[in-house]
């Protein structure tokens, strides 16, 4: 063991794609989806609960502490409960992550929400917006980057979470760290590792990019 | 014209905001409320268009009630400039300035073309227009503030403090601005300020409100000046009333003499100073044309020798008018007389009402009119 590489490039090489269901690539793959399905279902959820809470001001606060409680919870327990419901199958990582995802974006549609000036919503009711068209057109693209800016944490934060499923088989590139750590070799653990950072960093990027390309008059916040 | 009858606004607290209003605005000039700040001044310019509904009375725009009418429509009928700008931070300036013109359905082309021509009206550049509003100084974005509440052109404008928030410097050319738009629009303007300056700078007619949302005194810059209600009104006003108010009189008729020869003049006509024993020295020019007896009276105590140097547009030098010439007009224009052992306090029925001014608004002064 003590003359154990910490990286074997042949294993790699043997194991990026070779048809099994265990490959990189495949392990690679899963993690993206796993990964990104509870961000995309927490965001599509968190818009209108997010909406309501902005609406009816009394729901916000035992929606956020429901939510931090869920946050709270040791994902593994999480896991263990829906284990019971929907078995070894991606939903068990899916819905408790999207859980986590909600308690991020909830309170970033609430305060980006808040973040739109009292200024520019009165002059919006002044012009005679009517309420809907105001907030499609008005609040919430006002509201785009606080959300963005929940929505990178979200994302980065279920990159991370997604590798402890791997104790039901569905942790994505997680599942190389349980393979690495059972036989004592470290590649399939630093090629885990690699993964999941460079996945994490990719996504952080692309949610920078999309930011500067549609909110290009963001820096308005900052200055005034 | 823009009615209030008898509107108050009380909140479920029990606070009055406004207290039993009544007043008339009239078409075609800007009428000014002013007042300290909890006088129920911004209130009563948002009931015009229903941002707040009166809790009773009437407001009728035209003599239609506004409460007859969907507040979206009314508003889009009604330009509004709001204290920050409030320009829409994640649109460019052409399409801030079209927004009401494309909640009316107009077409992109067409929006835009017309905020184009805005943009010119209220002296932007074109080259503003693709940008965003954080890119803008705040005197900009007012203008385009401006520009937007005018897209529509709708016949009302509603101004809430709309350069409060602006330098001093950049806030006197936005007036001057305005002023000039409004000679060539010719608005009902209905304009919130609690700066009484701005007050009689811009109103032709001036509601002076005090705190508990009560009207105090109605009345055009001049009167106020000269004929305040009552002490609230008076001390409102501030200092040096009496010099403000020449900033109403032309300065026109001033009697102008030939230039002595001790105003030495370069060979365009323009003035160089008065000579002395060792040099020259300082002296103060008018244009009778444009300027005030305010100007005037100044340029006389710029000058060592007390003459004001009267000149043309081009600053070549008219003629001179001495404190005699200056008091000449002073005389002819001073406070009309209330009797013997009152100040400036005096009621109403002593000066003649201001054109614009409702005989319901400065009816508030009378009853309340305070002896000295």
């Amino acid at each position: 063991m003590s003359e154990e590489p910490l990286i074997r490039w042949d294993w790699i090489a043997r194991n990026w794609a070779n048809g099994s269901p265990t490959a990189i690539s495949v392990l690679l793959e899963n993690h993206v989806v796993t990964a990104f399905l509870p961000v995309l279902l927490g965001l599509i959820v968190a818009v209108p609960l997010g909406l309501a809470c902005v609406r009816w001001r009394w729901l916000y606060q035992p929606t956020a502490a429901l939510m931090n409680v869920t946050y709270s919870l040791p994902s593994l327990v999480l896991f263990s409960i829906f284990l019971s419901i929907t078995g070894l199958t991606r939903s068990t990582v899916v819905i408790p992550l999207t859980f986590f995802a909600l308690a991020i974006l909830i309170p970033a549609v609430v305060d980006g929400l808040a973040s739109v000036p009292d200024s520019v919503r009165q002059s919006a009711v002044a012009m005679g917006f009517r309420p809907a068209r105001r907030l499609l057109l008005v609040e919430l693209p006002v509201a785009v980057p606080v959300v963005l800016a929940g929505l990178r944490v979200a994302t980065v934060s279920s990159i991370s979470l997604v590798s402890v499923g791997a104790l039901i088989g569905q942790g994505g590139l997680g599942n190389l760290f349980i393979d690495g750590w059972q036989r004592q070799f470290y590649t399939p653990i630093v090629v885990g590792i690699v993964l999941i950072v460079v996945l994490a960093v990719l996504a952080d990027g692309l949610l920078v990019l999309a930011q500067r390309l549609l909110t290009p008059w963001s820096r308005a916040r900052r200055t005034t | 014209m823009i009615t209030f009858e008898g509107v108050t606004k009380r909140y479920r607290d029990g606070t009055v905001a406004v207290d039993d209003l009544s007043l008339e605005v009239p078409t075609g000039a800007i009428t000014v409320f002013v007042g300290p700040s909890g006088c129920g001044k911004t209130t009563s310019l948002r009931m015009i268009n229903r941002m707040i509904d009166a809790t009773s009375g009437r407001i009728a725009l035209d003599g239609q009630d506004v409460r007859e009418i969907d507040p979206p429509t009314l508003r889009r009928g009604i330009g509004y400039v709001i204290q920050q700008a409030g320009l829409f931070p994640h649109r460019k300036i052409v399409d801030n300035v079209a927004t009401v013109p494309y909640l009316l359905g107009w077409s992109r082309k067409k929006a835009r073309a017309r905020a184009m021509e805005l943009l010119e009206l209220v002296g932007l550049d074109a080259s503003l227009a693709s940008r965003y509003p954080f890119q803008l100084s705040g005197g900009q974005q007012q203008r385009v503030g401006v520009a937007r509440a005018l897209a529509a052109d709708p016949p009302v404008l509603l101004m809430d403090e709309p350069f409060s928030a602006v330098d001093p410097i950049v806030r006197a050319s936005l007036q001057d601005e305005l002023l000039r738009l409004q000679s060539e629009l010719r608005k009902t303007i209905v304009f919130v300020t609690h700066d009484i300056d701005e007050a009689v700078k811009l109103g032709d007619t001036v509601a002076v409100m005090r705190v508990g949302g009560r009207l105090a005194q109605m009345a055009g810059p001049a009167t106020l000046l000269t004929e305040p209600a009552d002490d609230f009104v008076r001390e409102f006003l501030g200092r040096d009333r009496g010099i403000r108010r020449l900033s109403f009189i032309s300065a026109k008729e001033v009697r102008l003499s030939p230039a002595p020869s001790a105003l030495v003049i370069d060979e365009d006509g323009r003035p160089l100073g008065w000579r002395t024993g060792d040099g020259l020295a300082a002296y103060g020019t008018f244009n009778p044309e444009t300027d005030s007896l305010r100007v005037a009276l100044d340029a006389a105590l710029l000058s060592p020798n007390g003459i004001a140097v009267a000149v043309d547009e081009a600053g070549r030098v008219r003629g001179v008018a001495g404190r005699d010439a200056i008091d000449e007009l002073l005389a002819e224009h001073a406070p009309p007389a209330a009797g013997p052992f009152r100040d400036a306090g005096s009621p109403r029925a002593a000066g003649s009402p201001p054109a614009g001014s409702p005989p319901g608004g400065s009816g508030a002064g009378i009853s309340e009119g305070v002896p000295t």
